[in-house]
């Protein structure tokens, strides 16, 4: 469970919800409403007022590294700083094969990838780790729908086997539709309900 | 000092200076736009060095400790100065200054003290005829090192600020995400003392050295001076460093473990 309790950033009202293990909340608005903003705040990345809890540990309790490996987030622009993509994360066949990728993408060179590959590949880096929660900073902007509808069927399979949870931030109403159980938009300064 | 030292007098000086004049004289000629920059840099070199010499001889004359250690405060102070002078991003508050002077002392001076007493032997051990061209090798090595190692750090932190706020998201600790930048920063500042050791005697003859051959030194007493010295700095210059990377490393973080640069810099 990913509690927020009256999280509080600038220019947004304090929001208080509830994500149940296995769900995805779905996340819109118009570019500077809070939508990043609100990510970090979750993943403790800059100051804010209010409380987080995800499986009943609250965020203040632990370091801050501790919390980020529960709660990590996937920011829109995806950057490496080894050489190599295999230098940066260990994992599984099977999941290189679910976004398109032959084991030998891990000897690529970062240099040499398009964004699309490296936002893929980012994807598989964040789950690499195991967190609980997922903060999904619009994770498929710079994707062909083919590509998209891997990385919404890779995160839906990781939710689901692990009863992890995700807030997936997209600018695509459809794809929220399709991803999350319920979703908000963040306008005005505050997260407003947007019917199923 | 041996019987074979040859004094310089005021025209052998006269002579080098006009080797400047007809320097500055070219530059004018060819419009080349550092005679005036020559010019003053060669007065102002002039007007320290004999300055320090005339206060290095009344000081070397009295060797009282309190007067030791106020011109070590100021050698102190200058070079810390200087350290935060060669920085591009400058820090906030009294921050910078105090790690670059807390860094040097740790390093600096208390190498410069442990070879006064255990190497040295000198009586008593403060003898400004040692200590302070000693703790003056030590320090101006050590400031290089420690403003190209610091300048190198906060320059890559930085412009790979996002870089390093991506490993945080990913769950790396503080130090884990800094750590490629403050390993590259280390080497910046010891390039120039390993250069130097790597160099001695085939590509360059220390200036210390050198000068203690000028002055009638048998070559050899020289390079077991030269020898000492260069163990003294780079150890002064290595400490140094890795003292200022961790101080200035840990400043960039808060206790979140988020990257704050806003509090570190101007």
């Amino acid at each position: 469970m990913l509690k927020l309790e009256d999280l509080k950033i600038a220019d947004v009202e304090a929001v208080s919800l509830t994500i149940r293990p296995g769900e995805c909340l779905g996340l819109c608005g118009d570019s500077g409403s809070g939508k990043t903003r609100l990510l970090r705040a979750i993943a403790d990345m800059d100051e804010h007022e209010g409380q987080v809890y995800a499986d009943e540990i609250a965020q203040c309790d632990v370091s801050g590294h501790e919390w980020r490996r529960r709660v990590s987030l996937l920011p829109a622009e995806s950057l490496w700083w080894f050489d190599r993509i295999g230098e940066h994360f260990e994992v599984q066949d099977r999941q290189l094969r679910q976004l398109g990728f032959d084991a030998d993408v891990l000897d690529w060179q970062v240099s040499r990838c398009s964004s699309g590959e490296k936002q893929r590949l980012a994807v598989l880096r964040l789950l690499a780790h195991s967190p609980r929660v997922l903060l999904l900073d619009e994770p498929s902007a710079n994707l062909d729908n083919g590509n998209a509808a891997r990385v919404e069927a890779l995160i839906r399979d990781y939710l689901d086997t692990r009863n992890a949870m995700a807030i997936w931030v997209s600018h695509d109403p459809a794809q929220l539709e399709r991803v999350a159980a319920s979703s908000y938009r963040v306008a005005d300064g505050r997260l407003q309900a947007l019917a199923p | 000092m041996s019987d074979s030292l040859i004094l310089l007098t005021l025209p052998d000086l006269m002579l080098a200076s006009m080797l400047v004049l007809a320097l500055i004289g070219l530059s004018i000629r060819l419009g080349l736009g550092i005679g005036r920059q020559l010019a003053i840099a060669a007065l102002r070199t002039t007007a320290q060095l004999l300055l320090v010499g005339l206060i290095l001889e009344s000081v070397f004359a009295s060797s009282r400790l309190p007067l030791i250690a106020l011109i070590m405060l100021v050698m102190l102070t200058v070079a810390a100065w200087e350290i935060l002078a060669r920085q591009k991003r400058k820090l906030r508050g009294w921050w910078g200054f105090g790690i670059s002077a807390f860094s040097l002392f740790i390093s600096s001076f208390l190498i410069t003290a442990l070879a006064l007493v255990l190497v040295i032997g000198a009586e008593p051990w403060y003898l400004p005829q040692y200590a302070i061209p000693l703790l003056g090798m030590l320090l101006g090595n050590t400031m290089n090192g420690i403003a190209l190692g610091m300048d190198r750090l906060v320059q890559t932190a930085w412009q790979q600020r996002s870089v390093i706020e991506q490993r945080l998201m990913l769950g790396q600790r503080d130090r884990d995400a800094i750590r490629d930048i403050a390993r590259d920063a280390m080497r910046a500042g010891m390039i120039p003392i390993i250069n130097a050791m790597a160099a001695a005697g085939i590509v360059s003859l220390p200036g210390m050295m050198t000068g203690q051959i000028l002055a009638g030194s048998p070559p050899v007493e020289a390079v077991k001076y030269q020898i000492l010295i260069m163990f003294l700095v780079t150890a002064g210059t290595g400490f140094g460093v890795v003292s200022v990377l961790q101080l200035i490393a840990r400043r960039m973080f808060d206790q979140r473990e988020r990257l704050r640069l806003d509090l570190l810099l101007r």
